[in-house]
């Protein structure tokens, strides 16, 4: 049972970090701030998420595990403003 | 054991790379994102020493709060860039400048190159002592025997950089409000986080001051989330700036400070000596202390952050 949680999390937070790096590839290489933006809120929900999910079985009870869940809902919340509010200064430069 | 080791070196060439970024940046706001990506690599690395306190003070303090502090000055800077731009330092200066970080650098690096073993501490002295140290000598016997005091002084500190920076008001602005952070402008997206934020970021900060007690957090670090969710209920332009001539401003500030001195120097009176809590209401008195110091950082914080006053038309 253990080998199968500890396998669950190295799959998923393996996961996690192949949407991190695309994400950071993505802000690297893409051509406009728009695109790149779409390419950093994927690195904060999938990759944040998936690395959540992957974790939530090593927690150390309920409680530790429902810290994770809103760490990753508070991000969650924080990239969406942010990525609004940097598009919505583009756009009135633009 | 490699795995660390391997972090521990990407860590320290990440944070060698970004603190040479902030130096060398040609733009000053590009030297800031460079700094606050500083801050946060460097409390990674205090995670990775084990001093997960110091960490979170870093992430808050160090990289959060200055970082808006110095975005700020950079937004205000552009305003002013005609005046501010001819500054060049003359050669002289910079050779001296170099030469003298040079110097730490090198002392500092052959201090951590050359590991003495057992690694000189006066911890066990200062534990010996503290018995005798907590009636003896007042000051140096608290400055040892109570944490407290760096507390104290790390306010005081933090009350003088804010009578810096209103010292820089005009002074026909003088007690009047410190302008809006950010655009100033009303913002749909901003209007909701500063209405869903505050109330979580508030029960979080309250948290990490009451828990500092036995694990990491503190007064510094839960302040400076209070303040954090107070700019940005001022940033979405659901409340104002207060004006800072109002008594309850400056008595919001000073709050901390004057509980703690009230309660170090009743110690003379009730139990005899400079902060020597009376037995068994030690711990009460420390929570009170730490309430009122949360209440005050959290407050000066945020004022450092909204700057000195303005007249009304400059907003």
């Amino acid at each position: 049972m253990s080998v199968l949680r500890d396998l669950a999390t190295i799959v998923l937070v393996s996961a996690g970090a192949v949407f991190f790096l695309a994400g950071t590839a993505g802000l690297l290489r893409f051509p406009d701030p728009l695109t790149r933006l779409h390419a950093l809120t994927k690195a904060d929900n999938l990759g944040l998420g998936l690395m959540v999910i992957g974790l939530l079985p090593q927690a150390e009870g309920i409680l530790a595990g429902l810290k994770l869940v809103v760490v990753w809902l508070l991000a969650q919340l924080a990239g969406a403003s942010a990525t609004r509010l940097v598009a919505r200064a583009v756009r009135r430069q633009s | 054991m490699s795995v660390g080791l391997a972090l521990d070196a990407g860590l320290a060439l990440l944070a060698s790379v970004l603190a040479l970024w902030v130096v060398v940046a040609r733009q000053a706001f590009a030297a800031v994102v460079g700094f606050v990506a500083f801050g946060l690599v460097l409390s990674l690395a205090w995670v990775r020493l084990a001093a997960v306190d110091v960490s979170m003070t870093e992430a808050a303090i160090g990289s959060g709060v200055t970082g808006a502090v110095m975005l700020t000055a950079v937004t205000r800077l552009r305003r002013m860039r005609p005046v501010a731009a001819a500054e060049r330092c003359g050669r002289w200066t910079r050779t001296i400048s170099i030469a003298a970080s040079g110097l730490v650098s090198a002392g500092l690096a052959a201090l951590a190159f050359s590991p003495t073993d057992p690694a000189p501490t006066l911890a066990p002295q200062a534990a010996a002592a503290l018995p005798e140290l907590g009636v003896g000598n007042a000051i140096t016997g608290t400055l040892l025997a109570y944490r407290s005091v760096d507390t104290l002084l790390e306010k005081i500190v933090l009350l003088l950089a804010l009578a810096g920076i209103w010292s820089l008001a005009r002074d026909s602005a003088w007690g009047a409000r410190p302008a809006p952070p950010g655009s100033g402008r009303r913002d749909d997206t901003l209007t909701l986080l500063g209405q869903v934020l505050p109330p979580l970021g508030i029960v979080v900060g309250i948290y990490i001051v009451w828990v500092g007690a036995d694990a990491p957090g503190g007064a510094f670090q839960g302040g400076a989330i209070l303040a954090a969710m107070w700019i940005l209920v001022l940033m979405a332009r659901l409340a104002d700036p207060p004006a800072v001539g109002r008594i309850g401003v400056r008595l919001a500030a000073t709050i901390g400070p004057i509980v703690f001195l009230a309660i170090g120097f009743a110690g003379f009176a009730l139990p005899g000596g400079f902060l020597s809590y009376p037995p068994g209401f030690a711990k009460p008195f420390i929570i009170v202390i730490e309430v009122a110091l949360t209440f005050s950082i959290a407050v000066v914080l945020g004022l450092l952050v909204l700057g000195p006053p303005v007249r009304g038309t400059e907003r």
